[in-house]
């Protein structure tokens, strides 16, 4: 295994992905504001939802005193969300610019390709969490625990890679910005088709068994467990679960996708 | 013909190529139609419970309730998208080719902005169909519904004013699409979507001064109780100080474009 990792050919992929991982780093250096919107909007969702829904912790079966506690998970998600639409929004601008096409005459295999574009939203994405996180807790947010805050961490890393995956797959399939509105539209369901803003019991009927069925519920309480309660491993397993089998659908069609593209 | 059948005809073409470039574009309609519809049935699934809470007005369901906050919604997008296409004349030039015709200056702008009361209108019919649709009552029947539509179509317009007053200003797209976050922002911190007697401080106490406030009550009110003269007024009155100061942008943003260029 470790004569693998370090045969020439693995070494010039894992370098391939760094140097990408770079390039999104150098385009938050570079461009100002770039970061901003993917900051700016979980942050505000986080702010607005504990502004207006935050009387609903009165309701018989909420199971916490404070909203900001409940909802500062969904906004972390959230913001793993945008950010991983917004690498596909940049995918997609880097086809119609030609970028693409030069990274694909490159001996560079089509997984390298996709890694570093899915790697580079990843750690993207803690940088709305740990603005969100940091505004929360001096409006009231619980303390997660070193534990919680590291499983939401995780999940919003990995939840990013999914939305990544989403977006490329988007974005090489109609090849312009123009379908960013679905990238965003699609991770936005995706977390917020969960007990986001309530637990399951307090769900109308239709969203409950929407929910029940995502697989996004499982990472949502695996995230807000340290937030609301304890954490145990009965309520992490189910989201890592989750979280490897949309990676391993969204991943494939993404990949699919890439080496499909320009063939 | 009448110079004000001639500027009537100019304002309608406008109006006419603003729609039909929103549809043509999904990353302009979407953030109206789209955007607020996963949203309404989100909210509505995610928080309809809040209807047991002591203080909640009375009504039907919270999809009743919340269809006002959808349609503010939609119509504050669409005040944004309009400044962002007015945005993007600009910066391909179809702007100052209008400059060089003979019409007048404000024709421009007026049109631009029809085009942003009919996509209001076209939202605001739209939420109503879906509310109809999944169970909601109008209260206050086809009146109350002429009456949401008119003051959605009025707002959007309104808002529209301060959109196109910052594109001229700017004449760049990206900073007027930068303004969503802040859009977004003076929604939540109004009584569109939860009862402001139920909201939680600060936003409680800045949503009773928000002008936004009064224009979703002057809508919601038709569509939960019935058509009530003050709260109408209210509404009409919030529109038309938008509208103003809308205006004054709109007017100082204009002789700054004309003379930079």
């Amino acid at each position: 295994m470790e004569a693998r990792l370090r045969s020439p050919a693995r070494q010039a992929d894992l370098a391939m992905i760094g140097a990408l991982m770079v390039r999104a780093r150098n385009e938050l250096v570079r461009v100002p504001g770039a970061a901003i919107p993917g900051v700016l909007a979980p942050t505000i969702f986080f702010l607005g939802l504990n502004g207006v829904f935050g009387a609903l912790t009165n309701l018989p079966g909420f199971p916490v005193g404070d909203y900001e506690s409940f909802v500062v998970p969904v906004s972390m998600l959230q913001g793993a969300g945008f950010t991983g639409a917004a690498a596909g929004v940049n995918l997609a601008r880097d086809y119609e610019i030609g970028w693409v096409d030069r990274l694909l005459v490159s001996p560079a295999p089509r997984w390298v390709l996709l890694a570093g574009t899915v790697l580079a939203a990843s750690a993207r994405a803690l940088i709305p969490a740990i603005f969100v996180f940091a505004i929360a807790l001096p409006l009231g947010a619980r303390w997660p625990g070193v534990d919680g805050l590291v499983i939401s961490f995780a999940m919003v890393a990995a939840m990013a890679a999914v939305a990544a995956c989403w977006g490329s797959f988007l974005a090489l399939r109609i090849k312009s910005q123009a379908a960013a509105p679905l990238m965003q539209m699609g991770t936005m369901a995706l977390v917020l088709l969960t007990p986001a803003y309530a637990p399951i019991a307090l769900l109308q009927g239709w969203l409950q068994e929407v929910a029940r069925l995502n697989p996004a519920t499982e990472v949502v309480e695996a995230a807000r467990q340290g937030f609301v309660g304890s954490v145990t491993w009965a309520d992490t397993w189910p989201g890592l679960l989750a979280l490897a089998g949309l990676l391993l659908v969204f991943g494939a069609l993404a990949l699919r996708q890439m080496q499909n593209t320009n063939r | 013909m009448s110079r004000l059948t001639a500027n009537a005809r100019v304002i309608r073409a406008l109006g006419m190529r603003s729609v039909r470039q929103t549809f043509r574009r999904p990353q302009l309609i979407a953030p109206i139609i789209v955007f607020p519809t996963l949203l309404l049935a989100i909210q509505t699934g995610g928080a309809g419970a809040s209807i047991a809470l002591p203080g909640f007005p009375e009504v039907q369901g919270f999809l009743q309730f919340m269809l006002a906050g959808a349609m503010m919604q939609a119509m504050m997008l669409a005040g944004n998208s309009g400044g962002i296409a007015l945005a993007v004349d600009i910066e391909m030039g179809f702007t100052d080719r209008l400059f060089t015709a003979p019409i007048p200056r404000f024709a421009i702008v007026l049109g631009r902005l029809a085009g942003t009361a009919v996509l209001g209108c076209f939202a605001a019919i739209w939420f109503l169909a879906i509310g109809l649709i999944f169970g909601a009552e109008i209260e206050s029947g086809a009146a109350g519904a002429l009456l949401a539509i008119a003051l959605i179509a009025a707002a959007a317009m309104a808002v529209g004013g301060i959109g196109a007053a910052i594109a001229l200003r700017t004449g760049r797209a990206s900073v007027v699409q930068g303004l969503f976050p802040l859009v977004l922002v003076i929604l939540f911190v109004s009584s569109a979507f939860f009862p402001q007697e139920l909201m939680i401080e600060p936003a409680k106490t800045i949503a009773a001064y928000n002008p936004l406030s009064f224009v979703a009550e002057g809508i919601r009110e038709p569509i939960i109780a019935g058509i009530d003269a003050t709260t109408t007024l209210a509404a009409v009155a919030a529109i038309l100080a938008i509208v103003a100061l809308g205006l004054a942008l709109s007017a100082g943003a204009l002789r700054h474009r004309l003379r930079v260029g």
